[in-house]
């Protein structure tokens, strides 16, 4: 719940171009990265994205591969909206909120092919490796699309494979790094009062009228997309977001490169 | 699923005979259902849905209620005998959840809500028959079912996708944007864009994309859909006025 004081005066400020926390429409939060701060996890980071804050976690686990695709791994993307980070977060199973944040980080990074999943096959058409992408957020303060892809971008880089011996994992001793072939980032856009701003905080998120997270690959290319809240965009918004997704993607992709 | 065929478009034609502008054949019938409110068959090639909508009614449970609008809920499922090959476990799954979310999202918008606060608005999406393209083909006809309720509406809303396939023109590799993507494009195809679009006002309310596009070719999807979402526009209008015209 936002008092009617906090909505008027985001809404009047956002006319005019600005943003409660200071910010102009189209600054992005300067995110902070702390990789490796799970030791038992394969990669993990943490991201500090203003006042939200994420740990994404990479374990490995070893599984059978898909019938129709006998030599590739894959991924498996989860988002825990604890109800530590938020009051109006509850215990329990995951809500539709989190199920859209998971499934679009996984789109992110699934589709922009960064990945090759035939670097996961053990065994063709037995044993594969199944990478466990797991967010949890800690502290919620909005735009957890591109805080969740920028932590697992991050906590990917640097993975090894374990050992695997007469079907056992050996944790302890590892071989081959994992390889990615690019680094996909998302931008996610709210609109308010007809202003569109990009990395929206919590607040902004409850009073916006439409959502919109673009993921971008390294050479600019669209590789997902998801539309959200109740309200709608026009052609010439999707040409505008499409234009500032290009410099924000960049910004967030130097951070990790 | 079958083997990835050598090429999804020759020379402008597409694996079933179509060019890049057009829908399966289409089929909508308003008022399909007794009990409902408002209800819709739609067919789009072999994909069928059943769209039923109940409501302004109370809300359940009560702590759901919106005290300035109406609750607009959405569920999309589909029927465990629906898929080709195995059977899908019947009820909720994630995409199922998800696809449930935004759809619940997209017709918030379309719908006058604030005439009917404190009121929940069920919309039933089933697929009977899964051909690709099931979630826009089910929002077309919950738009139908809702004018069916006589649910006060700023537009229709028509709901489409469109893709990116791989094939040849003039014996060399092409890659081209196509409308309603069908099974073997939405499995092969190199990008899908699920829209939903009101045709009058021009607006969106539904975008999901998944594979490759280039900024371009997703603007020439958003203009290759207006003339089929027109095409599908009119025959909204026409099933709705068979039903109350007799």
């Amino acid at each position: 719940m936002i008092s009617g004081i906090t909505k008027k005066s985001i809404m009047d400020l956002v006319s005019s171009g600005q943003r409660l926390d200071g910010r102009g429409i189209d600054d992005f939060r300067k995110p902070k990265i702390t990789r490796g701060v799970v030791k038992n996890a394969s990669g993990s980071a943490m991201v500090e994205l203003g006042k939200t804050r994420i740990i994404a976690g990479i374990k490995m686990s070893v599984g059978t591969p898909y019938p129709d695709k006998p030599n590739e791994g894959s991924i498996a993307t989860m988002a825990e909206l604890s109800p530590m980070a938020h009051p109006e977060f509850e215990a329990g199973p995951p809500s539709p909120a989190a199920i859209e944040v998971s499934r679009v980080v996984d789109r992110v990074i699934r589709e922009s092919e960064t990945l090759d999943f035939k670097q996961l096959c053990i065994t063709p058409g037995e044993k594969i490796w199944l990478l466990n992408l797991d967010m949890y957020v800690l502290d919620m303060d909005g735009n957890l699309f591109d805080a969740g892809v920028l932590g697992f971008m991050s906590a990917l880089q640097g993975v090894k494979f374990p050992k695997y011996e007469d079907e056992k994992v050996i944790w302890d001793e590892t071989g081959d790094d994992l390889t990615l072939s690019g680094t996909p980032m998302a931008a996610t856009f709210a609109k308010l009062n007809n202003k569109i701003v990009v990395d929206p905080t919590r607040t902004e998120e409850d009073l916006m009228d439409a959502r919109l997270t673009i993921g971008l690959k390294d050479n600019d290319d669209i590789c997902a997309m998801q539309k959200g809240g109740e309200g709608f965009f026009k052609p010439s918004e999707f040409d505008d977001m499409l234009e500032r997704a290009k410099k924000h993607t960049n910004f967030l992709r130097g951070l990790v490169k | 699923m079958g083997d990835k065929p050598e090429t999804l478009i020759t020379d402008g034609v597409r694996l079933d005979g179509r060019k890049p502008k057009d829908m399966r054949a289409l089929k909508i019938v308003a008022g399909f259902l007794e009990n409902a409110d408002g209800s819709c068959y739609l067919e789009c090639g072999s994909t069928k849905v059943v769209a039923a909508v109940y409501g302004p009614r109370q809300v359940h449970p009560r702590h759901a209620t919106l005290f300035d609008r109406a609750l607009v809920r959405c569920k999309y499922d589909m029927a465990a005998f629906s898929t080709d090959g195995n059977r899908k476990r019947p009820g909720p799954d994630r995409r199922s959840r998800e696809i449930s979310k935004v759809s619940s999202e997209a017709l918030s918008s379309v719908v006058f809500t604030e005439a009917y606060p404190r009121t929940a608005i069920d919309v039933f999406i089933e697929i009977i028959q899964a051909d690709a393209s099931t979630r826009v083909n089910g929002l077309t006809a919950a738009s139908v079912a809702l004018a069916d309720a006589g649910i006060p509406m700023r537009d229709m809303l028509v709901a489409l996708s469109f893709g990116k396939i791989y094939g040849t023109q003039d014996g060399k590799p092409a890659e081209v944007v196509a409308v309603d993507m069908d099974k073997p494009e939405d499995n092969w195809g190199l990008a899908d864009v699920a829209l939903a679009y009101m045709p009058n006002l021009e607006r969106f309310v539904l975008c999901q994309m998944d594979g490759r596009l280039t900024h371009d070719e997703f603007r020439d999807g958003l203009e290759m859909i207006k003339k089929p979402a027109q095409e599908l526009y009119k025959l909204q209008k026409e099933a709705l006025r068979k039903k109350y015209k007799g």
